[in-house]
């Protein structure tokens, strides 16, 4: 039998029974869906953490403490933090250090590093009459340049307010423009932080150019390092050092980043008599912990996606079982008229894998159109989604969306196949 | 010699229970020949043609078709057997209920691989005079409309024999007329060998030769007593009445 005659005869069961086979599609369309939409997810979440951790600018060692501080542990957990200014210092060290080229200390910030453990010091900023949510970044005034942010109106803290402890703050561009329109207009006015026990006026100098993403770059406020360090005390650790969360070391040349993390790593390690309380990594190191990260939650959102695929092809065997007792007496006149056992096998796989193809298309619709529909959105939950629809989920859902026809399809199909046609023909 | 049936026997199992639908049956039938096959029911008359269609295997004997031991062969190869040789018509039509009346006749081709099926298909419903109703479905045509579709349907493979399974059953008197001239113009001018199964003794008249089975086993088989002794096509026997009219106005 021709195998164009299958697929004509399957074509005109469907056009005889649409909802039914809109019904069946629609698992096969949900499943694959799914796997599109929620892997694109996990890509884009990938992608988007890898163009983070690379605008953070070329050449980097990120040195941390090996605890930096839980949220859940609350502030007093700060003052154990094992990493200290007289840390940085020691890297400042040109005669010891030739291929640094800046170090720079922070407390709190956006977090670099897609490591959610980290800190992240959340507080309330009102100005203009207005309120909104900022992360407070303290730290040094290199920062701007070994972090490559860019100031779009004003300027950044300089060291004269390193000395002073200056109130002076520099605002992330969407923490600008929530409380005031333009960056321009910004600059001079009055903020006010209510952060704990500390309530603190503070002058606008500088925004910063809009980074995107789906970090929290634009959400910052950056003051001294100095300032903050005065007015929050519990910052210091229990031996009077001046505690700090992260330390970000600019390497001149990136052929010698293992070379400089080597003796980063044995410079601090000797400061702190010889215990290795902290971590060192450079931009690769965070960029391989990331992929893991995002790799795991993209085979996880596929996974639960993929449960979906399955239970469409339950579906579809479902309603198959269900046909072929009902074809029965259709199947009978086929044998009688010619049909073996094979073509009637032939005839109902076809059928679904023509349902699965089909659902399986459209669900490939439906997920780059969903996938496409959300990126961008945060849903309301502040962190925007990025999704990247890559051909190789395209393949593989619709790949699996074929073989599930085939797997669900072949029961059904071998029991049709099997009907004796006298019996067949008897039923009415 | 076209059928064969030595010794044949064909016994149900329903739980311990044997019940012989078919016991010892010696039966030949040649080529071209116009057979009624008579008897009450219960008595074999369906086993026997579906063994002899190739549907059902005997418990016992041997049936040839042919000069081919159906017995030894398997399902693939009684298909095909059913698909090249042979052409069914059933008292209930069995027809697809969905596809037009030209699809309906080009499905047995599609299954032997025949090309050239349209035109094929065409010329067999016009063979039983539907050339002007082959794009209807079942359910637009009369009891006899679909029946002749059902006979187009079984001609169209060009088989050796047909098997009707009380092919008038359902219909009214006028009607059973034209489709029993149909058959017999089929076996007189195509020389198609034709075997009906049947309890109405006005359409076993018909027939050339009557076989009487009772209690699945042969009872008597003698010429059919009216029928005027023709033994090769060619040699016209009196048409039924209305044999020829094309076609009824649907019911």
């Amino acid at each position: 039998m021709i195998f164009i005659d299958t697929l004509r005869m399957a074509t005109s069961e469907f056009a005889s029974n649409k909802l039914r086979t809109g019904l069946t599609m629609l698992g096969i369309i949900i499943g694959v869906g799914a796997v599109i939409a929620l892997m694109a997810a996990g890509q884009g979440a990938q992608a988007g953490v890898t163009s983070k951790v690379r605008g953070l600018g070329s050449n980097l060692i990120f040195v941390k403490p090996a605890t930096t501080g839980s949220s859940g542990g609350g502030i007093r957990d700060l003052r154990s933090l094992t990493l200290t200014t007289d840390d940085a210092t020691s890297l400042r060290d040109q005669t010891v250090f030739p291929e640094i080229s800046a170090v720079v200390s922070q407390f709190g910030g956006s977090d670099t590093s897609a490591d959610t453990s980290q800190t992240s010091l959340q507080t309330q900023l009102i100005g203009n009459g207005r309120n909104t949510t900022a992360i407070i970044t303290a730290t040094e005034p290199n920062f701007v340049t070994v972090r490559n942010y860019t100031v779009a109106a004003g300027a950044f803290i300089t060291s004269d307010d390193m000395d002073r402890k200056s109130t002076n703050v520099v605002l992330g561009s969407k923490v600008a423009a929530d409380l005031f329109d333009t960056p321009a207009s910004a600059i001079g006015q009055n903020v006010r932080i209510n952060f704990g026990p500390v309530n603190l006026s503070l002058t606008v100098i500088g925004v910063l150019a809009t980074r995107g993403g789906n970090g929290s770059d634009d959400t910052q406020m950056i003051l001294p390092l100095t300032t903050f360090a005065t007015r929050l005390p519990f910052i210091r650790s229990t031996n009077g050092k001046q505690n700090v969360q992260e330390i970000t070391v600019k390497v001149t040349d990136a052929g010698k980043l293992n070379q400089a993390k080597l003796a980063i790593t044995n410079t601090i390690a000797a400061n702190h008599g010889g215990t290795q309380d902290f971590t060192v990594s450079t931009q690769d190191d965070l960029l391989t912990t990331a992929n893991e990260v995002s790799r795991t939650l993209t085979i996880l959102l596929g996974a639960i996606a993929g449960i979906s695929l399955i239970v469409g092809g339950i579906g579809i065997m479902n309603i198959m079982l269900v046909s072929v007792i009902e074809r029965t007496r259709e199947i009978g006149i086929r044998k009688a008229v010619g049909a073996n056992s094979r073509m009637i096998l032939m005839q109902f796989i076809i059928e679904a894998v023509i349902v699965t193809v089909a659902g399986g298309a459209i669900g490939v619709l439906v997920g780059v159109v969903a996938a496409k529909v959300a990126n961008g959105q945060d849903f309301g939950t502040g962190s925007t989604i990025t999704t990247q629809v890559t051909s190789t989920s395209i393949l593989v859902a619709s790949g699996v969306s074929v073989l599930i026809g085939l797997f669900f399809g072949i029961y059904p199909a071998y029991q049709a196949s099997r009907l004796d046609p006298i019996e067949a023909l008897r039923k009415d | 010699m076209m059928i064969r049936l030595r010794h044949l026997s064909k016994i149900y199992r329903s739980g311990d229970v044997f019940v012989p639908a078919l016991q010892n049956v010696d039966l030949d039938i040649d080529y071209g020949e116009f057979v009624a096959i008579v008897g009450a029911s219960g008595s074999g008359k369906s086993t026997l043609m579906n063994i002899i269609g190739c549907l059902d295997r005997p418990t016992r004997g041997v049936y040839e078709l042919e000069g081919h031991d159906v017995g030894r062969m398997n399902d693939i190869q009684r298909a095909k057997v059913r698909s090249r040789r042979i052409g069914f018509v059933f008292q209930s039509f069995n027809l697809l209920s969905r596809p037009s009346a030209l699809s309906q006749v080009e499905l047995p081709m599609i299954y032997a691989g025949m090309g050239d099926r349209r035109r094929r298909a065409a010329h067999a419903l016009a063979e039983v005079g539907l050339s002007d109703r082959m794009h209807h479905k079942p359910s637009q045509l009369s009891g006899g409309q679909q029946q002749r579709v059902a006979i187009a349907r079984a001609l169209v493979t060009d088989p050796a024999l047909i098997l009707a399974d009380e092919p008038t059953g359902a219909l009214d008197t006028k009607t059973t007329g034209d489709i029993v001239g149909l058959f017999e113009r089929l076996n007189r001018e195509h020389g198609i060998t034709v075997i009906f199964v049947t309890h109405e003794p006005e359409v076993a008249e018909h027939t050339r030769r009557t076989i009487t089975l009772r209690d699945g086993r042969i009872i008597s088989d003698v010429p059919t007593a009216r029928s005027t002794v023709v033994q090769f096509p060619g040699t016209v026997a009196p048409a039924a009445p209305a044999a020829q009219a094309a076609g009824e106005a649907p019911a």
